[in-house]
């Protein structure tokens, strides 16, 4: 089983607009950990840094500052070309992440054989008609021969999930895996994702503009806002009971089945975006506000006081 | 693929109590691919004055082309193979839609008929003015003076919640929401008696979306249009809807008030539609058991 | 934005906004027939995607080029010696010469299959030499990014400002005669043809580069030249055609010029050279048309049929253009249906 710190995590973007140079900070000093049979999940608008986020665990792109520190229940640290065998990503829109021109077979079966999880044709096509029984797509023999266009969009997003445990991932990143999907069937891939997690001990970050699916799917919420986290918590605490101004704002605006014919009555959002001050996090585990850079600070001396013992060998990731 | 047992009639249960602007019967569209695609099937329903009537659906099931057919905005191979589509003018006159010629045709649409597409706010022109793309449209289709038109669309615009100073500005210098503002502006700008608006809100957050419907919500009780506001959201629906039609592959399965339609859901898809939706203050965990992880729930889609 | 892959989300964007169309995918794919083992049938498949749909324009360019392959590639073992001179010279079309004789009585016949011969030689050539050149300057710099793009786009870009055949010219010139084979001419001509399709190429790259699949490559692991060769390439495959075939059309003019101008390959015969030799013999104010249309025309049918293909494959790169002819196919069809029901009325 493997485990993600993440400790005050920060990108910075280089803009260039003429001669000027501006840096935007994209991720402001966030961190969280996950851990195997847990899901967090990062709630913010677009723009909030959510993807970046992602990217970053993903190492697709590199931070400017923090850590990221991976490691395994001995607390052996992971790094290197082995990274990619523990941390894999399910991609937001099913119809980009799939290339067209290759067969399903070929989508499941490179990773198998990147990492050395199968030696042989044989075995590896077994593998890979195993890997899409799993995320139930039936007949597996058949729809391994297939090509991307000849699926739906849920059926993409399953062979997608194949993919990423395929290597034997243990810490899954999901990006809005279901909002490019049809309504009715996006419970269906959640639960599936549920199930898989139950089964493999995945640790999940799901990173989603829902805050509906948020709640149900995990067991610990972050609110984003402007690459800043301004809320935490377990993931009813934070949405019955928001208290930051943003995520009261956000739990507003949500449509709700259970509130027909408020879209006068559901309260006044209009909460200035000037007003919101995400330089304060309120932190359900605390029951107290925390200034960013407590916040920062506490993380690094956690870190830094766990790093001493066994951890001290843990990977750091430079800029 | 389940089949409603007999089509209802819409006027049955919930009729609009003022008089339809609009009537559609039985219309059927019909793609003229290699293999014919029915992606409209004897649709019916009345469109009251003053009324926001949702169409909800999932992609592919027909609810766009049935309202691009109904402004006969669609496009080769689509066509429009039977059915009826009649506007009730305010002054008491009725217009056959599909009988109409190019010229009137193209007349009746803006001005009584009005369009909000779900990619609007990226269809602007990015080098010209807001203003000047107001006015664009208010020259083509009414006769103004240039004062009174300036006079129009700044009014328009601030109906809409858009500082009128902003008919100087580019579109790349607003925001998504407000973009799509402008659009629905635009839309209004002759005062048409139905918009009809597909995804308006989709591609946006969804505090600027909250924001919009409220807009939405508060032009129609101002300026008495009807709106038909096609999404896939259901939950966002039965919030602004006075009536919601569910479309499954081309048929109109259930049309009913959005307060019935919530609490006691005729059709097996329309209550498998509000299955999804999972409720955000509602007990935890509830709707999991319901929501199967088969994947035969997204085979047996027609 | 190209997409070599048939879309599920069928749109059609017309003036009036996206139509959504019933998309045919999912519902095609559940009742697909069983396909035995699943293996067999694969690559075809993916092929086939790639293969432009057959229209008149495009089985018009097929012709065209066959006929002229054939002339080029069988024809030179069917005519006579081309250098073989007899008494008659000068003479219009008969029997003996179809297409009569040069000044010193060689057969125009066999001049043009063996010219075809050499035209079509250096075409080849020059068009993998560029196609090469382009795919590595445009694709290998767009997948690395930073100063390895800035440094290949800046060298295309020199490439693409030289004026293309002053420099042929000085670069033949300087070349003397006895060197200048046809390996010389053809590295001429692709060092000087390259830069505009790397352009091109590099920036589909950067648009395939970005998409999601190719981050998933990456994400589980999969090698740099691997990313390139199996998950970009293919999709660049239909614009590598078109800029191979337009290489081609450019090479044969280009070669054709600097041959007419005296400046093409010593040891090789090509329609150039036909036409260089059909000049200074007189040709056209002696009125012997036999002698100089011939090669003329090989060289613009040759580079008619090539251009008709490319238009195809630009259908297949841009399914916009494919979409907008059917839908013309369609109205027609509908129109004239709607003629009969009228005229049954």
């Amino acid at each position: 089983m493997t485990s993600v710190h993440v400790t005050n995590l920060t990108k910075d973007y280089g803009l260039r607009s003429g001669l000027r140079r501006q840096t935007l900070r994209a991720v402001d000093r966030v961190s969280f950990d996950l851990v195997p049979r847990r899901t967090v999940a990062l709630v913010g608008e677009s723009g909030s840094g959510k993807s970046t986020i992602a990217k970053l665990l993903t190492r697709l792109e590199k931070p400017t500052s923090g850590r990221i520190d991976v490691q395994l229940d001995d607390r052996t640290p992971v790094m290197g070309s082995v990274y990619q065998r523990h941390v894999q990503m399910v991609f937001q829109d099913p119809f980009a992440s799939l290339n067209p021109f290759h067969t399903i077979e070929h989508h499941v079966a490179r990773p198998l054989r990147i990492h050395h999880r199968t030696h042989d044709a044989a075995s590896t096509h077994a593998r890979v008609v195993e890997m899409l029984e799993r995320v139930n797509l039936d007949p597996a023999e058949q729809i391994a021969a297939r090509r991307p266009h000849e699926l739906s969009g849920g059926q993409r997003q399953r062979v997608a999930i194949a993919r990423a445990l395929a290597p034997g991932a243990q810490v899954l990143i999901a990006d809005e895996p279901v909002s490019m999907l049809d309504v009715s069937i996006r419970l269906g891939v959640l639960n599936l994702l549920g199930r898989l997690q139950r089964e493999d001990n995945l640790a999940v970050l799901y990173i989603t503009h829902d805050l509906a699916t948020a709640r149900h799917f995990s067991d610990e919420i972050l609110v984003l806002y402007r690459g800043r986290v301004v809320e935490r918590g377990p993931a009813d605490a934070v949405i019955l009971d928001p208290h930051h101004d943003y995520t009261k704002m956000l739990a507003l605006a949500a449509p709700d089945p259970d509130r027909v014919g408020g879209v006068g009555r559901g309260g006044d959002t209009a909460v200035a975006r000037d007003a919101i001050d995400n330089s304060v996090c309120y932190d359900h585990g605390l029951g107290a506000w925390v200034g960013i850079d407590e916040a920062a600070e506490a993380a690094a001396a956690t870190t830094a006081a766990a790093g001493t013992g066994a951890r001290g060998r843990r990977e750091r990731v430079r800029g | 693929m389940t089949t409603l047992t007999e089509p209802t009639p819409p006027a049955a249960h919930a009729a609009p109590e003022r008089r339809p602007v609009l009537t559609v019967r039985d219309l059927t569209v019909v793609y003229d691919v290699e293999q014919p695609v029915t992606a409209v099937k004897d649709a019916s329903l009345e469109l009251g004055r003053g009324e926001i009537l949702g169409l909800a659906g999932e992609s592919g099931c027909g609810k766009t082309t049935l309202a691009y057919a109904v402004n006969r905005l669609h496009q080769p191979p689509a066509r429009i193979a039977g059915g009826s589509v009649v506007f009730h003018d305010r002054d008491g006159t009725d217009v056959d839609l599909l009988a109409l010629d190019d010229e009137p045709l193209r007349r009746f649409r803006w001005s009584q008929l009005s369009m909000v597409f779900q990619g609007a706010m990226n269809s602007l022109n990015p080098v010209r003015t807001v203003g000047a793309q107001l006015d664009d449209t208010l020259r083509a289709h009414a006769r103004m003076s240039r004062a009174q038109r300036r006079e129009r669309s700044a009014d328009v615009l601030t109906r809409v919640g858009v500082d009128p100073g902003r008919l100087r500005s580019y579109p790349h210098e607003l925001s998504g929401g407000m973009r799509q503002r402008v659009m629905i502006a635009m839309a209004m700008l002759l005062e048409p008696q139905i918009m009809i608006m597909d995804e308006p809100t989709t591609a946006l957050d969804v505090v600027v979306q909250r924001e919009i419907l409220r807009e939405i919500v508060r032009l129609r009780d101002e300026l008495d249009f009807a709106v038909v506001f096609i999404t896939h959201d259901l939950p966002l629906l039965l919030e602004i809807s006075d009536r919601i039609a569910v479309m499954l592959a081309g048929e109109i399965v259930e049309l009913d008030t959005a307060d019935r339609l919530h609490r006691s859901p005729a059709h097996p898809y329309t209550r498998r539609l509000l299955g999804s939706f999972p409720s955000l203050s509602g007990e935890r965990g509830a709707f999991i058991r319901d929501g199967s992880e088969a994947v035969g729930d997204e085979e047996a889609r027609p | 934005m190209t997409n070599t892959g048939p879309d599920v989300r069928v749109a059609v964007d017309g003036p009036g906004g996206p139509i959504e169309a019933p998309a045919p995918g999912p519902a095609a794919a559940a009742d697909l027939p069983a396909r035995p083992g699943g293996t067999g049938t694969r690559p075809r498949a993916a092929w086939r995607l790639l293969l432009p749909s057959m229209t008149p324009w495009l089985a018009a360019g097929l012709v065209l080029v066959a006929g002229v392959v054939l002339l080029g590639v069988v024809g030179p073992w069917v005519v006579g010696d081309p250098d073989a001179i007899s008494d008659t010279g000068l003479a219009g079309p008969s029997g003996e010469h179809w297409l009569g004789t040069t000044q010193t009585g060689q057969d125009v016949l066999a001049q043009l299959a063996h010219a075809t011969r050499g035209s079509l030689q250096i075409g080849l050539l020059v068009g993998v030499l560029a196609t090469v050149l382009s795919a590595f300057f445009g694709i290998y710099g767009a997948y690395l990014g930073g100063v390895a793009d800035e440094a290949f786009s800046l060298l295309s870009n020199v490439f693409l400002v030289i004026p293309g055949l002053p420099l042929v010219i000085v670069i033949s010139g300087f070349v003397p005669r006895e060197s200048r084979g046809l390996w010389t001419i053809a590295v001429v001509l692709a060092l000087t043809s390259w830069a505009a399709s790397a352009r091109v190429l590099r920036a589909q790259t950067l648009s395939v580069r970005n998409r999601d699949y190719v981050a998933a490559s990456r994400l589980s692991g999969e090698k740099p030249w691997r990313v390139i060769a199996v998950e970009i390439l293919p999709n660049l495959l239909p614009v590598l055609a078109s800029q191979f075939v337009y290489a081609v059309i450019a090479a044969i003019l280009g070669e054709a010029g600097l041959s007419f101008l005296g400046l093409g390959a010593s040891n090789a015969s090509t329609l150039g050279t036909m036409l260089f030799y059909a000049q200074n013999g007189f040709a056209l104010p002696l009125g012997a048309w036999w002698w100089f249309v011939p090669p003329g025309l090989v060289i613009a049918l040759f580079g008619m049929g090539l251009s008709l293909i490319n238009f195809s494959i630009d259908e297949i790169i841009n399914p916009r253009l494919k979409n907008a002819r059917t839908a013309r196919r369609r109205a027609r069809a509908a129109q004239r249906a709607a003629g009969r029901t009228e005229v049954a009325r």
